[in-house]
């Protein structure tokens, strides 16, 4: 496959999988039971018209789609009624103009929330991963050196502890010892009503509220990256040509560092990509028990309210995110290693 | 991804795992889990279920005679819930690996096998799955039902299975090319007998070294549901403690006690699956032990020598 090809290829498997997303996205929140209609108003309070009035107001009233009044419960209609008229339809023009429509609980566009929270989840999934992935690399290259050593072993098992600790869990243990003994702020992305005097006043700040879940989020995936990169390196180190290295004469720090290192970084790049989906969800867990005001603690938030288009938009801007992630981490990955064209 | 012929057998599978240390480790603390969960009635000091009658100095007792682990935020012996919430990662883990292993199976073995345009559809399939993240969807999917205990399993069920679907497709795709079973084609064996008879037992033991994954990720999955709020409320687990705790005080209470035991039991349970499952995929998989760079004995590469038993 040429290099065109291959991008053309990939990037239709990238949009079929955000059409997959969004009609999925679409009929779950009208087939599952808990549609958005009964939930967003549950106020026993409300007068019928007052009822009818705010379907009206969500596109409630019309039909989900061609010959479907509604699905849950499942009631046919008209067939011949105007697409353009169907709720489907209007998700659909909503979704191409970057409407994700209101929110139940603030009434407040949904995009606008999510676009003021994503800086906030990308800043500190950003520092966390980056972390991760300079120590766990570099403890997996040593223990993959000192194979079956006590080095190796004990890296080996402390990142098999790592990898099942649930990282909510680890979020609340850290915050409860640094909270009390180190003094670090509970919560939250700045110290509210600090009165900085200064810019770089205020980053500190920042920088001091983000000690713990950054280091939450590097504990939980350090120990993913060094058991991959530890496996992948010892298959490396095994190759022939580390073998002519060392008969040539290299020191072994040379052979590793020019020899088995580049080649054992290119299987990372497709586990790193791959890895997103975990990332996300630690995201949701990180923001939640430190209360970091991002995507993740948005969720949280909306399902405590039952607030479904903030838990659809959420949804579907995180699920974009990945599959153009993973996308990004393919071409890159072309681009480093030309063979994966030729599939 | 092929060991030796002793390996595809599952009395093969334990014969080897029974030298790994680590794996045996797994399988000691997996084991003492399910006791502690069958058992919980006689080891519990309390029925968790039980109403009681509580003053304000119940709620967040510390650590006493009457209370070992003391109580959480509804005066409740923490104990107790410890005891009683392994009951509900075991399940769910249990059944939403069980749905999840057999949907990737049959994906995995029918995409295998039959190749062709039913391969190309169900592996595209897996691939869109695949990179949907996991736990946003389980949460939009329970937020949407209502959060009981069958709700939970089957979500976590039918999400996790891609990883399994596409191990089985490469394993099938390799068994399916083994002299064995083209002979068995060309004696004129149907494909269902072949699928039965050949194809099924030597995948089985990969898919059992699998399951034991897909379990520890399915309880990490049910208690980060319950400590977002979406568990069941009828049911004691430990995701749900967690959540009451933090969200009831526990932090500002200084309650250590009704934050620790919780995640200590889903870190052992988690840790016991990690490590046997990385002691069967030692085994299935022999990696190289050793390499060209490697200091001490077998300095130089050599395979793990596999058929000595």
């Amino acid at each position: 496959m040429s290099g065109y090809r291959y991008l053309l290829n990939r990037l239709g498997w990238a949009v079929l999988t955000i059409l997959f997303v969004i009609v999925l996205n679409f009929f779950l929140f009208r087939i599952l039971p808990g549609d958005p209609a009964r939930a967003g108003i549950r106020d026993p309070r409300l007068t019928r018209e007052a009822v009818e009035a705010i379907r009206v107001r969500f596109g409630l009233d019309r039909p989900v789609i061609n010959c479907f009044e509604s699905l849950n419960p499942l009631r046919f209609g008209d067939c011949a009624v105007n697409p353009l008229q169907t709720q489907f339809f209007i998700y659909i023009s909503n979704l191409l103009r970057g409407e994700f429509g209101f929110s139940y609980h603030s009434n407040r566009p949904v995009i606008d929330l999510l676009v003021e929270r994503l800086g906030n989840t990308v800043l500190l999934i950003g520092a966390g991963e980056i972390l991760a992935i300079l120590i766990g690399l570099t403890i997996g290259v040593i223990a993959a050196w000192k194979v079956r050593t006590p080095v190796d072993y004990s890296a080996l098992v402390s990142s098999l502890v790592a990898w099942s600790l649930p990282t909510f869990w680890l979020g609340i243990i850290l915050l409860f010892i640094g909270s009390r003994e180190f003094n670090l702020p509970i919560g939250g992305k700045a110290t509210p009503g600090g009165g900085f005097t200064s810019s770089w006043e205020y980053y500190r700040d920042i920088g001091r509220h983000m000690i713990l879940p950054t280091l939450t989020f590097t504990i939980v995936f350090v120990g993913e990256y060094m058991l991959i990169m530890r496996s992948t390196m010892i298959e490396v180190l095994s190759e022939d040509f580390i073998l002519t290295a060392k008969a040539k004469g290299l020191r072994a720090f040379q052979t590793l560092k020019n020899h088995a290192l580049r080649n054992s970084m290119l299987p990372m790049v497709t586990i790193i990509a791959l890895n997103l989906g975990f990332i996300v969800a630690g995201a949701i867990q990180i923001e939640t028990v430190f209360s970091w005001p991002g995507i993740g603690q948005l969720i949280y938030e909306a399902v405590g309210r039952r607030d479904y288009p903030v838990l659809q938009g959420a949804f579907m801007i995180i699920a974009v995110s990945v599959i153009f992630a993973n996308l990004a981490a393919d071409l890159l990955y072309s681009v480093l290693d030309p063979r994966v064209r030729a599939e | 991804m092929q060991g030796s012929p002793e390996f595809t057998t599952l009395r093969g599978l334990w014969r080897h795992m029974a030298r790994n240390k680590l794996g045996l480790v797994g399988l000691g603390m997996l084991v003492l889990a399910v006791l502690t969960a069958v058992f919980a009635p006689a080891i519990a000091p309390y029925d968790p279920y039980a109403p009681v009658k509580i003053t304000i100095d119940d709620i967040y007792a510390a650590p006493s005679q009457t209370h070992l682990l003391g109580t959480d935020d509804a005066g409740k012996d923490v104990l107790s819930n410890f005891v009683y919430g392994s009951r509900v990662s075991l399940i769910v883990g249990f059944f939403a690996s069980f749905i999840s292993i057999f949907i990737g199976g049959l994906i995995g073995i029918v995409a295998g096998f039959y190749g062709g345009w039913t391969e190309t559809i169900l592996m595209r399939f897996t691939d869109i799955m695949l990179v949907i993240p996991d736990l946003p969807l389980a949460v939009v999917l329970v937020a949407l039902t209502k959060p009981s205990l069958l709700n939970i399993i089957f979500v976590i069920g039918i999400i996790g299975w891609t990883g399994t679907a596409r191990l089985v497709r490469s394993q099938t795709l390799s068994v399916k090319e083994r002299k064995f079973v083209l002979r068995a084609r060309a004696i004129g064996a149907g494909r269902p007998y072949i699928v039965r008879r050949h194809i099924l037992p030597m995948v089985l033991p990969l898919m059992v070294a699998n399951t034991v994954l897909v379990i520890s990720l399915a309880i990490l999955e049910e208690s980060t549901l319950s400590f977002l709020g979406l568990s069941d409320p009828t049911v004691v687990s430990w995701g749900q403690m967690l959540n009451y705790a933090f969200t009831r005080g526990a932090m500002s209470a200084g309650a250590w006690w009704a934050l620790v035991p919780p995640g200590f039991g889903i870190v052992w349970v988690v840790l016991g699956c990690t490590l046997l499952g990385h002691g069967m995929e030692q085994v299935l998989n022999p990696r190289l032990e050793t390499h060209h760079l490697a200091v001490g004995k077998g300095m130089v590469a050599r395979r793990k020598e596999t058929a000595a038993q």
